[in-house]
């Protein structure tokens, strides 16, 4: 199935997210979609995918032009979508979430759960993604959940698969997998969009590139030729530096001393098992890991939003273990947290709102009961502008904004503070390459400003683009420990895999 | 490379955060123990009778007779052994099966207590239980259906009321049934239009719940002070009388409390059951709960969620109005103003305590009806407490239980929320 977008045209109020965009999806080819955070990519899928009206032009399905009422229509028509923010109901069963809408169902609408739990089962097998139909969603690592979303897609036998951002959430070996998987799709014959910031994922994969910079299409690739350099150029408009440039660290006196911590998770199993080490001032430290071995439970712990069960976590010389998350924050503590939407912000609040979300209480932003908005308001057009939010106000609400700039938001609130400690998840997670280059360059100004910084991330480049000693947590513990300068993909990995050397 | 030992996380690591909750259980324990051997042990004296049988059984069983302070003290005996054993061992999973066993026991050592001397009607009382419980579990059952879509429905008092009204109104001109017929019709009304004011014009939920509360409250107090006190024709409605069930009615103790009951009871408690069917076994209750948990991905998957919502507020208004037709055609024939007297609200709170499921919703309200029945009960048997403190027993005990057996309630994720699209 071919499909053609022509002269798309999509506006939220002011804002033009896809102007006059022009773009054909063909089967058995896998599309590359590039764009910096607010280009318009989400936008432009979701009203392919039914959820948007566009405000002008037309969606051919091999070349017949077609009107989508709502996603019902597309789902029919065989477009399907795996979203950015995943679209799973969290306390369903993975059988339960990949039926919902086309439910297999029996005499009185009986739900036919045991024929949607082998239905499950068979395309999993056909498709090499292995899950329990029985899992509940919450309980089920990301990596699964997405998996979860693929197979939702293709149990709506979709010819049209868009993926926007799968690989954010993945761990190096999931992409991989992810990787055999589209390509036996495309090999199927399905059509299929991809949405990335990785551009080397991109250039490994896609048949053809687009990319799209302020709602319009600004020019197309091959990835046999392309070089990231000329796609990252082509994406912000200006030459951008993949290299983070920094002097040698000058570590002081330690900043945060973790001491044997031990630490829960929601399934009250022992998540972080007597942990310890030390932050310094002017130092960054990396904590790599596969997703779920702990880092969640080790920052939280950390920040002050679960309670540690053994172990102490020292603040210069305080004992902060017990200590509210307030308190830490008072004493100069900044947390980007692994999931913007859940933890990092408010998506009913403005963008305003959100940037004093750990500071309305005191001056300047308030005295008493009294708010300065105004205060409040220019101080967050100045972050917003500094971090390259894109917006079209400080009044807009969080939850209009894009994914990577939901992102930037945060982390923009939490650097720009007078901060000792950065305590930072997936601090790039969503963000395009020129974005990147900004946070990168702030963390490391943060360093030589004598901050003490504690990065994690699952992504092996940034953790050794950024840190000057490197963590490896594994079932709970810190396996190992690096100098990152001399370390190795191939050594970290081995050690994130458990392998004592 | 510095590489420390991966030592495996141990039980006894697990056992450390559970073991302190257990602690407090057998705390909790051991007090009641103490309470119960002190109030109770201590004061009473001689028998309590309690009569199985009412006048009309087919089939007689002798009374339960129970001297009142040995009694008292084995129920002492046993909390106290229970608290010990919490205590040492941290009891395991079974923590809380038996505080919830313990909670059971002093409500019985209390009865037991009050009737000390005298005899009482047990049957009679759980019978009661049964009737009171009726309006409480239809509002509860009211408030799943809405809020399994995400709609907070703190209509569903004015939405009895409506019920009660039109039951009483219809059911004296046109007989009983149509009179039912009304009450569903006008509580499917006010369903209507919670869900057009809250669905597609966003009032604030609680906002125009309360508008309903009070607009029906002001309507029907006025029609019923101004019209049916002059018309009294117009308020003198058939009650609906028991139906008994053939031979399940004879048997002692349950057949008059479950089988020996009007229209009402049974309609509830077939409507428990239907929606529980609906709700965790058919495709529409599949979509109504992702409506209310996810919206969003209801919507993405191409579930029209305004219509689902509209659907749901409207045959929880219809269950509610029938609830409000119990108050006239299923008990005294006629309306009063306010007659339902905050029925919807505990109806609200089985529904909580009932964590959002119909079954959970019939349950609390059992317990309700059970502090209901037991307050009238205490009255007659002349307890040296006041009756309103009595009656505040089993709504502690209620949510002692709901927080120590049940755990903490999850509401929908997008309770209270309206959707907004694009
Ligand atoms: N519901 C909405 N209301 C108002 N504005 C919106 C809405 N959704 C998106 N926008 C705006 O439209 C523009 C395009 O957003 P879109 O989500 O399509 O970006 P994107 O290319 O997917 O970015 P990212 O890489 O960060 O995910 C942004 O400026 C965003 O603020
Ligand atoms: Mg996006």
């Amino acid at each position: 199935m071919d499909i053609e977008l022509r002269g798309i045209t999509k506006r939220f109020g002011p804002v033009v997210a896809n102007s006059d965009v022009n773009l054909t999806i063909r089967a058995g080819e896998i599309l590359g979609l590039l764009g910096e955070n607010g280009a318009g990519k989400t936008t432009l899928m979701n009203v392919l995918s039914g959820l948007y009206r566009p405000d002008e032009g037309e969606i051919l399905i091999d070349g017949k032009p077609t009107r989508f009422e709502g996603a019902g229509d597309a789902i029919r028509a065989g477009i399907g979508m795996v979203h950015q923010h995943f679209m799973l109901v969290p306390v369903f069963t993975v059988a339960e979430n990949v039926v919902l809408g086309v439910e297999p169902t029996g005499r009185l609408d009986h739900l036919d759960i045991a024929t949607a739990r082998e239905q499950v089962r068979a395309i999993g097998a056909e498709h090499g993604l292995v899950v329990d139909p029985d899992a509940i969603i919450e309980e089920v690592p990301v990596g699964v959940q997405q998996r979860v979303e693929i197979i939702k897609v293709l149990f709506r036998s979709a010819d049209v698969l868009i993926f926007d951002e799968p690989t954010a959430v993945l761990t190096p070996q999931e992409v991989e997998d992810f990787f055999g998987i589209i390509r036996s799709l495309r090999d199927a014959g399905k059509a299929l969009v991809f949405i990335t910031h990785k551009l080397f994922e991109i250039l490994e994969v896609a048949d053809r590139i687009s990319v799209l910079r302020g709602g319009k299409i600004v020019g197309e690739g091959d990835p046999k030729t392309a070089t990231e350099a000329e796609l990252a150029e082509m994406m912000v408009g200006r030459p951008v530096s993949f290299t983070v440039d920094k002097k040698p660290a000058v570590p002081r006196r330690p900043m945060i001393e973790v001491r044997n911590l031990k630490v829960m998770n929601d399934r009250h199993e022992v998540a972080v098992n007597d942990v310890s080490f030390a932050v310094r001032a002017g130092e960054v430290v990396g904590i790599a890991g596969v997703q779920g071995n702990g880092q969640t439970e080790l920052v939280e712990a950390l920040t002050g939003l679960r309670s540690a069960i053994a172990g102490s976590v020292v603040f210069h010389d305080e004992d902060i273990t017990h200590a509210s998350a307030r308190h830490r924050h008072k004493l100069g503590m900044a947390h980007v947290p692994e999931d913007r939407q859940r933890e990092g912000l408010i998506e009913t609040f403005t963008l305003a709102e959100n940037m004093v979300l750990d500071s309305y209480y005191d001056e300047p932003y308030s005295t008493g009961i009294r708010m300065h908005w105004p205060k409040v308001e220019t101080e967050a057009a100045r972050i917003i502008t500094d971090f390259d939010v894109r917006t079209s106000s400080v009044f807009e609400l969080a939850d209009h904004l894009s994914g990577g700039n939901q992102q930037k938001l945060v982390v923009a609130r939490e650097m720009s503070r007078d901060i000792q400690v950065l305590i930072a998840s997936q601090p790039t997670r969503g963000v395009d390459v020129g974005s990147i280059e900004y946070i990168h360059k702030r963390i490391i100004a943060a360093r030589d400003a004598e901050v003490g910084v504690l990065i994690v991330s699952t992504e092996l480049d940034e953790i050794r683009a950024l840190s000057d000693r490197v963590l490896v947590m594994y079932r709970g513990r810190v396996v190992a420990e690096f100098d990152a300068a001399a370390a190795t993909v191939a050594e970290l990995g081995l050690a994130m895999a458990g392998a004592t050397a | 490379m510095a590489v420390t030992d991966t030592a495996p996380v141990t039980t006894a690591d697990i056992e450390l955060a559970r073991r302190r909750q257990k602690k407090v259980n057998g705390v909790i324990l051991l007090g009641l123990a103490v309470f119960v051997a002190v109030a109770f042990g201590a004061t009473s004296e001689g028998n309590a009778v309690f009569r199985l049988t009412l006048p009309r059984d087919a089939i007689s069983i002798p009374n339960l007779v129970v001297p009142a302070a040995p009694y008292a003290y084995i129920v002492a005996g046993l909390l106290a052994f229970f608290g010990i054993r919490q205590f040492m061992r941290g009891g395991g999973r079974s923590t809380n099966v038996f505080l919830g066993i313990g909670l059971l026991l002093v409500v019985t050592a209390f009865l037991t207590w009050a009737t000390a001397g005298k005899s009482f009607s047990l049957t009679g009382m759980l019978e009661s239980t049964m009737v009171r419980a009726v309006p409480i579990a239809l509002g509860g059952l009211a408030g799943v259906l809405s809020e399994r879509v995400a709609v907070v429905n703190i209509a569903i008092e004015g939405m009895l009321l409506a019920g009660a009204f039109a039951g009483a109104l219809i059911g004296s001109v046109l007989g009983g049934f149509v009179g039912i017929l009304g009450a569903v019709a006008i509580g499917g009304l006010f369903g209507f239009i919670l869900a057009a004011l809250v669905v597609t014009h966003r009032v604030d939920q609680i906002i125009a719940g309360v508008a309903i509360n009070l607009f029906v409250l002001g309507l029907t107090s006025y029609v019923s002070s101004q019209v049916l006190t002059k018309y009294t024709w117009l308020n003198n409605a058939p009650v609906f009388r028991p139906i008994d069930i053939p031979l399940l009615s004879d048997l002692p103790v349950i057949g008059p409390v479950l089988f020996r009951q009007n229209l009402f009871v049974y309609g509830a408690l077939i409507m428990v059951l239907v929606a529980t069917y609906y709700l965790f076994h058919t495709r529409s209750g599949l979509r109504a709960r992702a409506v209310g948990e996810h919206p969003e991905a209801a919507d993405t998957l191409g579930i029209d969620v305004y219509r689902t919502r509209y659907i749901n507020v409207t045959i929880a208004g219809m269950v509610a109005g029938f609830g409000g037709a119990w108050f006239t055609l299923g008990s005294v024939g006629r309306f009063d103003e306010g007659m339902t007297g905050g029925r919807g609200y505990i109806g609200l709170a089985a529904m909580i305590f009932g964590r959002w499921h119909p079954v959970g919703a019939l349950m609390a309200a059992l317990v309700f009806g059970f502090a209901d029945s037991l307050q009238q009960k205490l009255a007659i048997l002349h307890t040296p407490i006041p009756s309103e403190f009595l009656a505040m027993a089993p709504y502690i005990a209620t949510i002692v239980l709901v927080a120590g057996l049940i755990g903490r309630a999850r509401p929908p994720a997008a309770d209270g929320q309206p959707y907004i699209k694009e």
